[in-house]
Formats: C-alpha cells, structure tokens, sequence
C-alpha cells in the first residue's frame, strides 16, 4: 500500500471513530445542562442525582473524545503536510480559533463543574455546565467553518502557489457552512436524546429508580422529537443546496450515471457496476427526485458522466467521479436512520401526550434497540459528505494525492496507522464496559447529601 | 513590530503556558507512585492537578493551532518531520488522558495499578520527548530546499538531545513536587518536599549540562557570543535559588522559581530561533523563518484580533478555576472522584 492510501485510511479510521464521541458530548450536555437547569429552578434533588448519573456517563464518553480530538486536529501536519501548506492560511484560522475559543472554555469549566459540585453557589455550578454546552457547540462551528472550506472554497485567493485568505466574512458566512453546522449540531443532539433514552428505556423495564429515569425518558423524547425531525429538514435544504454547490456528489449518492429525464425519478435502491458506469438494476419512484431536488415536480437532474466532461474541460483531463457505492449507500442509511429516528420520537411523543409512556414494554425495548440509530447516520452522513467530495480534498482547487506528506516513509504510517487502530479498538472495549457498568450501578442514593428527599418527581 | 514577530512571540508565550502549567501536571503524574502509597492518598495526589490538567493540555492543542494559522509551513515541516515523535507524545497523551477518567470507575486494585501506571509512562513520556523535540529544533535537522524534514526518527536522538530530554522531565517533575506541597498537606506534603529536594539536584545538574552542550551543539555561541544575556542567567539563577527555598520550606517561592526558570528558559529557546522557527542542518538558506513560513499579512490580523481578544477572556477564567479550587486537599476530607 502506498503512502497515500495509508493517510487516507488514518484519517477516516480516526474521523469516524473520534466522531462516535464527539456527538454524544454535544447532545448529552445540553441534555445535563437542561436537568442541572431543573434543579436550580424545582429546588429538587432528584434532578441533582440526574445531572450527576448522566455526568458520569458523559465524563467516560468525553475522555475519549478528547484524545482523539488532538490526533484528529495533528494528522493535518503529520500526514497531510503538502495540504496544510497548501491551505494552511485560510484552514488553519478557524482550527486556531476552535483551540482558543472552544477548547479552553469546555474544559476549564468540565474541570470546574466536575469537582466544584460543593465549593461553588447552585447558579454559578449550572453557568459552568451551561459554558461547556456552548464550548462544545462553538467547537462543532469552527471545526465546520473549517470543513465547509473543503466541501466549498470561499473568502481565499491563489497566490504563489497556495490558498490565502482574503475575507475571513466571507469564510464564516460560507453558505456551505450555515447548513453543514446546524444539520450537525441538530444530529448532535439527536444522538444525546437517543443515548439518554435508551439508556433510560433499560432502567424502567428493570423498574429501577423511576424518580431519575422517567423524568430523563421524558426529557430525552421532547429533545428527540424537536431534533430528529428539524435534523431531517435542515439535510433536505442542504441536499438541495448541493444540487448547486457540488452537482457531482448529488449525482453520486443517487447513483445517476446519466442526466435524468425530466421529471427525475428517485432511485430508492440500486446494483452500482462502476466499472461499466452503469446501473444493472434500479427500484425508482417516479417525480420524487425533482421534488426532492428542487422541491416541484419537475426538473433534471445532472448526471455523472454528464458533469465528468463539464470538469474535465474545466480542471484537465482525470476521473472526478468520486466512489459512487459508496456515497449512494451511505447516504440511504443516514436518511433511513434518520426516518426511523423520527418515527420513534414520535411514538413516543404520542404516547406521552395519552399519559402511556411507560406502559408499552416493546416501546421501552425498541428505545433500547434504537440507541446506535443516530451513530448509524452520523457515520454514514459523514461517509457521504467527505467520500463524496473525492477525489478533491478541497473541491475545485486541490486533489487529495497532492495534499500528502511527501518524506514519511509509507512504512511509518502503517506503523501509527495499525498502532492507532489498535488502541481505538481497546479503548472502545473499556469504554463499552465502563458504561454498561456505569447504567448498571444507577444513580447514587438518594440523601446522599440532598435537602429534601423527594420520590414523588412529576416529570417536568 | 510586524505581525510575524507578533506571533512568533505568541507562539511563544502559549508553549510558555503549556510548559508552566502542564509541566506540573506531568511531574505530579511522575511522582504520583513514588509518594502516594495508599488508594485515597493517590487519589489526593490526582486531585491536585484533577480540575486543571485539561485545561492545561489545550495550551499546547492551542500552540498547534496557532502555528497552523500563522505559520503553516513551520506546522507541515514540523509535524510531518517529528512524525515518531509526534506519534510517541499521541500515544502518551491518549493513554494519560482516559487514565485520568477511567481509573476512579472500578474499585478493583489491579485495575487501578494499570491506570496508575499508564497515568506514570504517559506523564514520563511527553516531557522526554519535548525535551528531544526542543534540542533538535535548537540545533537544527535536514530539511531540504522545499521545507521537507529529510531525515528519520533516529536522526533526533543523540546525547544531545537525550539530556535536553531529561532535563525537562527532571525540571517538570520539581516543578510538580513543588506543586503537590502546595496543594496537600500532612504526609504527603513532607514526601513531596524531600522528593523535591532530590530531584532538585539533579535537575540542576543535569539542566546545567544541557546548557553547556547546547554551547557546543547549535550556533548560540556564533550568534550571541559568550554572553547570553540576562534571560538565561536569570533562569540559571532562580533553578540554583530553588534549592534554598525549598529547604527553608518556602514552598510558594520555590514553586514561583520552578515556574520562573521554565519560563525564561522557554524564552532563550525561542530568542535562539527567532527570527527562524525550523532550522535546517543541511543549509542554512533552508530554514524556515517566521517570514517564509508564515500565512499572508490579512490571514495574520484577522487572528491577532481575535487571539487578543479570546486570550485574555481565557486567562481570566482560568485564573478563576485556580481560585475556586485553592484549599488544598487532604484524605480527611470527602474526595471526588
């Protein structure tokens, strides 16, 4: 295998791994921060001993995070050095920025929050975990100020050879990014209310402190239903915007080889024979692309090959087809996740609205099953986002071959390659069994140092 | 003064940062088997450094960054050329870091041991290897005509390098003995002194040798002269002072001290660099300066605007967290886990 195949496996194996983490950070602690919230306002303990529980699920979640967060912002320089000299003067702006702004204002105030439950008035201990909320959200922005660069270009000039910025507005009011960030944030707090409720789903078949885990179910189905179905409409309006800003990824996660008819039909699956650039079975519904493309029931679609000889007349001869499979499928299991995320948000909205919610064992069971729903499509969108994009590594300037580090021996990079690999599997491992071990032990007692012991909690 | 020099003092003043702050973080992880011996004085001895220890790390994430934004080249070159190094430290840091979260979670005596020990090699390591990182930087490697580092792993080691490496563990492993009697009291405060005392020697010892190869090894002479200048005497002399202080158990100024000679020795580091940040061993036109590593003047100000705005706001809260966590901790109390 050669150098480059190595970093690009590096750096997905870390990206996805470091972001089965970093979502859950972001949801889970605006999920304590709400019930902290509750506490100080109730006066209750028993929202105490919730905000600690889910505290403790979120410090082992968060550690790892954090780790590979440091390999995620330092392989641009191990692996990718030709990028990060390339981009350097526009990317690396925002990666700063995440560092001051974001990196220092979370984890102080973890440090704060987690060992000042005693030493520090009630208001001030909640503006602590409400500061990491916002520390964790304004290191999603920056880091997508920093992703939307790659997937569009803006606010840089070429010069000498390389990419300098010439509008930082520009760089943060990059369309790309007002919809890459939400649809993120909202899948964020998607994966935080699905965590809580599965978790919480398991307790109360077991029947197990019910003042924490009803209250916490309830909380967790409120976040899901808000966050699983605007997650849903925010990636509708940023598919449509990529009709525009990147045609050939659109064209690749729908498997369209050729220009479609006009009205487009959808294709729900397909048999994908890139070799011969062509499809060899299609299951499709008639008009839904156009409306999905351009929300009315008629229009084309611009096809790959289509769009391959538009960009080689622009960019010199080369494929810039990217993995076509692969962004097709990816991008049906994340809409796939996302519509039964919905679904069972839903459900469970209803259910509470008719006072049913802890009535339905096989409802609390499916909860249970639907925890990895939102990990599912986290991945998968990402896998469809950055493989999409292939094989620019920022689209329309520079190839992802040519952002590779030229003297590190290929050699080295499978040694970091396997030993990372390795370690992420360990980790994952201790980090499974902490948690199991974590829902298992339940919250503390209650009175452990509480005011009013309370077992009635209306939930909200 | 221009803006490069603005943030290759920047980049200065967060290595500073990072130094002073984790370098007691390291040493106290250092430390923690040799002077706790029980489970709770272990966890006294975490929870010195337990609310604080992140934060400290994202100096050095910030560093990154920063070099990232204001210098790409120096970042690539740097990055990509320590790249086993880079790896080592990545390795440390992961394991310290869940260490820290994970080791508490089990009540079972080998788990902990585990833990403990990873929190010992992933505290020993870093400091060892900045140590490496920072000779080489001084004294220069191959990087050829277009700012690639052409050399391997085993071009940075020499004995050189090695002792700057364990100058720097020594020197952070005082600075978090020091730490620690501020922090405890009781036994473990008198273990922390008289570990103080005997790595204090030979911090000195070793951090004065280090001082004379770098007089062989780099061109600080041909550059300066024989006469360095008052910011290394000062840092000779407040290491030198430790001694004294600790024995007339004045934690606080030798802490203060420890800090001081981290500190001005960062800055001699950095004043030898500038105006370069990489120094080619192979020609001397090869090297990376702050003018011919850095991003373009407007990528420049942007982040002056922002860094001067964001860095005080962080000094400040940081400062806070510090305060809210001043008593110092002892295994009477009630410990958090």
């Amino acid at each position: 295998m050669d150098n480059l195949l190595l970093a690009r496996w590096q750096f997905g194996v870390t990206t996805v791994y470091h972001f089965f983490f970093v979502p859950l950070t972001i949801g889970l602690v605006f999920l304590i921060a709400i019930m902290e919230t509750l506490y100080v306002t109730k006066k209750n303990e028993n929202y105490k001993r919730m905000a600690k529980f889910w505290g403790k699920l979120f410090l082992i979640n968060f550690a790892v995070g954090v780790v590979t967060g440091i390999l995620q912002e330092f392989q641009f320089g191990m692996n990718w050095s030709n990028y990060s000299r390339f981009v350097g003067d526009v990317f690396g702006a925002p990666l700063a920025i995440e560092s001051l702004a974001a990196f220092f204002l979370e984890s102080t105030f973890l440090g704060v929050w987690m060992f000042g439950w005693d030493k520090l008035p009630k208001h001030v201990h909640l503006a602590s975990i409400w500061l990491v909320a916002l520390g964790t959200t304004l290191s999603a922005f920056w880091i997508l100020t920093a992703n939307a660069f790659m997937q569009h270009p803006v606010g840089y000039v070429i010069q000498g050879g390389h990419a300098e910025m010439a509008s930082f507005g520009a760089l943060i009011g990059n369309e790309q990014l007002w919809w890459e960030f939400p649809h993120v944030w909202l899948g964020a707090l998607a994966t935080g209310a699905f965590f809580v409720a599965g978790v919480s789903a398991y307790q109360l078949l077991r029947k197990r402190w019910l003042e924490v885990f009803h209250p916490s179910f309830v909380i967790s189905i409120i976040v899901g239903v808000v966050s699983s179905i605007l997650v849903a409409i925010v990636g509708h309006d940023q598919a449509q915007y990529l009709m525009v800003s990147q045609p050939m990824k659109m064209a690749a996660s729908e498997a369209l080889w050729h220009t479609s008819a006009d009205p487009a039909p959808w294709t729900v699956i397909a048999a994908i024979d890139p070799a011969q650039q062509r499809n060899t079975f299609e299951l499709q519904i008639p008009y839904a692309l156009s409306i999905l493309a351009y929300n009315q029931p008629h229009g084309s679609v611009p096809g790959m090959l289509e769009l391959q000889q538009q960009m080689q007349q622009k960019y010199g001869p080369g494929s810039y087809i990217p993995p076509v499979g692969v962004t097709f499928w990816s991008f049906r299991v994340m809409v796939a996740a996302g519509v039964l995320m919905i679904l069972s948000a839903l459900y469970g909205a209803w259910q509470m609205v008719r006072d049913k919610l802890l009535q339905s064992r096989r409802y609390l069971r499916w909860m249970l099953f639907a925890m990895p729903l939102p990990f599912i499509a986290n991945t998968a969108g990402w896998l469809m986002t950055e493989m999409g994009r292939q094989p620019w590594v920022v689209y329309g300037l520079e190839l992802t071959r040519d952002g590779v580090s030229p003297t590190v021996p290929a050699g080295e990079v499978l040694l970091t390659l396997i030993s990372f690999s390795v370690l992420y599997g360990l980790l994952a491992i201790v980090d499974a069994y902490l948690f199991v071990r974590a829902v298992r032990q339940g919250p503390e007692p209650d009175g452990e140092d509480s005011e009013v012991p309370d077992l009635n909690v209306a939930p909200l | 003064m221009t803006l490069n020099t603005l943030w290759f003092m920047l980049i200065a003043l967060l290595f500073i940062g990072f130094f002073f702050l984790e370098g007691f973080d390291y040493g106290v992880g250092i430390l923690l088997p040799f002077i706790a011996r029980t489970d709770d004085e272990r966890r006294v001895v975490i929870n010195t450094i337990g609310p604080f220890w992140d934060a400290n790390e994202v100096w050095f994430i910030t560093a990154g960054g920063a070099m990232f934004a204001a210098f790409p080249n120096w970042y690539a070159t740097l990055f990509s050329g320590f790249y086993i190094a880079l790896f080592l430290l990545l390795i440390a840091l992961i394991g310290r870091g869940v260490a820290f979260e994970f080791r508490s979670k089990v009540e079972h005596v080998r788990w902990r041991r585990f833990w403990d020990s990873v929190i010992f090699v992933g505290s020993l390591l870093p400091p060892l290897l900045w140590g490496v990182a920072l000779a080489n930087m001084m004294r220069g490697v191959p990087i050829d005509a277009h700012m690639n580092f052409v050399g391997s792993f085993w071009n940075l080691i020499s004995l050189y390098s090695i002792a700057g490496g364990v100058s720097v563990a020594l020197l952070f492993t005082l600075h978090g003995a020091l730490f620690i009697s501020l922090r405890t009291d009781g036994v473990l405060q008198r273990r922390a002194r008289s570990a103080a005392m005997g790595v204090g020697a030979w911090a000195t010892v070793i951090t004065f040798l280090f001082v004379v190869l770098s007089y062989l090894e780099t061109d600080m002479f041909t550059r300066h002269g024989v006469d360095p200048g008052a910011v290394p005497i000062l840092a000779g002399l407040s290491l030198f002072s430790v001694q004294f202080f600790i024995r007339a158990k004045r934690d606080g100024w030798a802490f203060f001290m420890t800090g001081l000679t981290i500190i001005l020795s960062t800055i001699t580091v950095f004043m030898d660099l500038y105006p370069r940040v990489m120094v080619s061993s192979l020609n001397p036109a090869w090297s990376l300066t702050i003018y011919n590593a850095a991003s373009n003047p407007y990528s420049l100000k942007v982040m002056t605007i922002i860094a001067l705005t964001v860095l005080p706001l962080v000094l400040l809260y940081q400062g806070w967290s510090y305060w809210v966590f001043r008593k110092r901790i002892s295994a009477e109390h009630r410990l958090e886990y």
